[in-house]
């Protein structure tokens, strides 16, 4: 199947190196993702994440329908307000995870953010349970209509700012507004996945140009490779890999995202989530930094008194810290900050401590 | 365009060796630094170790990938550049120079002979 190019593909072809994610042909690096990560944790960078799927639901029974397909409160958003949340299965295992947005000014109307390659699958999953529960909304596939970028770093608001009408200052984060910005209509949203303030911006697919070429000036480009870097340093989850529902299904109390789950409200998984809130996790999702020298990956074993106890999802070498990180399971009884374990780096086990997460001090 | 030196030799596999007869000092190219970008950690074998034409002698990392080094000659490490594991940077900065790996005692030439030429290794990363 051919790969989906971003709407910026020929904008920055000829800057940037390529890889295939989640059925898009994405730029995974520009100068360097040391430079890349780095500009975003002092300055400012701006990355095109077109690849993330955009469903819009609307209509008299809307929020009735993302309330019982989505884990976290709906009802507690205001127009213009989101939420981090999660799609799960009967088993309460994470199909996906999501922002929900309730859109400014408007009641009955949101927009929830798939990841990359998963817009078709959630849009199939609430057509048919509207279907099958007989609800008054509309659902629709957008994601080819719009494109996205991400404006992050400490000088994000200043910059963002200066392009746009409105005064995007008294934003709180999750906040959306819809405004100008270089002259294009879009949602302006201060959320984003770096642990830096920032903002994301939707606009028509068509009109992106501007935007970029607008922030192109003051903001380094940023390709996958550093947002997979400043996410994993915050600890934060990567669809597909950090949980799956068929290589790695986890619920959300083992994904230490519990705080995404509402079970006063009535979800697909709700009943089987609500067990394991009951009974506690067997497994708790924890960061390890390795105290010798080698980069875990992930796949790689974690070792405790020479048997295998978990493995690692996610590792890299922390551009901010200068030390190899890692996401992964381990037993909770082994989840404790300071537990020392060992990591299977290519078969030599290497000294490794659980630390807690974020990696680095949160903004 | 990247740096292929002609006082050196090349293997497919992005590895260079030189030689002058007896000792013969090994790294990766300019091209395949930069395929790697951000080089963050290097894995060499031991003073004393002996390493084989075509096999693994190693792993270089970068942020994004992870990619196994192919000995371009056989023979008995002599030195080992540690250097790289504190300055794993020096790979990309100086895949020629600083950044080199190991020196290796070779027993004859006819390894390093065939290897590929500068031009022929530029055509193939053309």
């Amino acid at each position: 199947m051919a790969l989906r190019k971003p709407p910026l593909y020929d904008v920055y072809a000829e800057d940037a190196t390529f890889t295939e994610f989640g059925g898009w042909d994405m730029p995974v690096e520009f100068e360097s993702i040391r430079a890349e990560h780095e500009a975003v944790r002092e300055s400012v960078g701006i990355f095109d994440v077109s690849h993330m799927g955009e469903i819009v639901v609307s209509g008299p029974d809307a929020t009735a329908l993302m309330q019982r397909l989505t884990s976290n409160d709906v009802e507690a958003l205001s127009p213009g307000a989101s939420q981090y949340s999660t799609i799960t299965e009967e088993s309460g295992a994470i199909v996906d995870d999501t922002i929900v947005y309730r859109l400014p000014e408007e009641e009955d109307r949101f927009l929830f953010v798939p990841n990359a390659g998963h817009d078709e699958e959630a849009y199939r999953r609430w057509v048919d349970h509207r279907d099958e529960w007989d609800l008054d909304a509309d659902v629709r596939n957008e994601t080819d209509a719009w494109a996205m970028v991400a404006v992050q770093g400490p000088d994000a608001v200043e910059t963002v700012d200066r392009a746009m009408d409105a005064d995007v200052t008294p934003l709180s984060w999750g906040d959306m507004i819809e405004t100008d910005v270089a002259g294009v209509r879009s949602y302006v949203s201060r959320t984003g996945y770096t642990g830096e303030d920032g903002f994301e911006i939707l606009c028509p697919t068509d009109d992106i140009e501007p935007i970029w070429s607008a922030f192109a000036e003051n903001c380094t480009p940023c390709g996958l490779g550093s947002r997979d870097t400043l996410r994993t340093e915050m600890g934060f989850l990567l669809s597909g890999q950090d949980f799956d529902p068929d290589t790695e299904p986890r619920n959300p109390y083992e994904a230490g995202i519990g705080w995404t789950v509402a079970l006063d409200t009535d979800f697909v998984g709700r009943d089987a989530l609500a067990t394991v809130a009951e009974a506690g996790v067997e497994e708790t999702f924890v960061g390890l930094v390795l105290r010798e020298r080698g980069i875990a990956r992930h796949g790689h074993e974690i070792v405790a008194d020479g048997d295998v106890v978990g493995h690692v999802t996610s590792g890299t070498m922390s551009p901010t810290l200068g030390e190899p990180i890692a996401l992964g399971y381990v037993p909770t009884s082994l989840s404790e900050p300071g537990t020392e374990l060992s990591i299977a780096v290519r078969g030599q086990e290497k000294r490794a401590e659980i630390v807690p997460t974020p990696f680095i001090e949160d903004n | 365009m990247f740096e292929v030196p002609t006082d050196r030799k090349y293997q497919e596999s992005h590895e260079y060796a030189t030689t002058d007869g007896e000792t013969a000092t090994v790294g990766i190219t300019d091209f395949a630094q930069d395929e790697l970008g951000d080089v963050v950690f290097v894995e060499l074998p031991a003073v004393g170790d002996e390493i084989t034409h075509g096999e693994e002698f190693g792993v270089v990392e970068s942020i994004k990938a992870v990619s196994d080094l192919y000995a371009p000659v056989s023979g008995t490490v002599t030195a080992v550049n540690e250097d790289l594991f504190d300055r794993p940077e020096l790979v990309n900065e100086e895949p020629y120079g600083d950044g080199w790996m190991l020196e290796v005692e070779v027993g004859d030439d006819s390894e390093f002979d065939e290897l590929l030429s500068a031009d022929e290794y530029r055509e193939q990363t053309d």
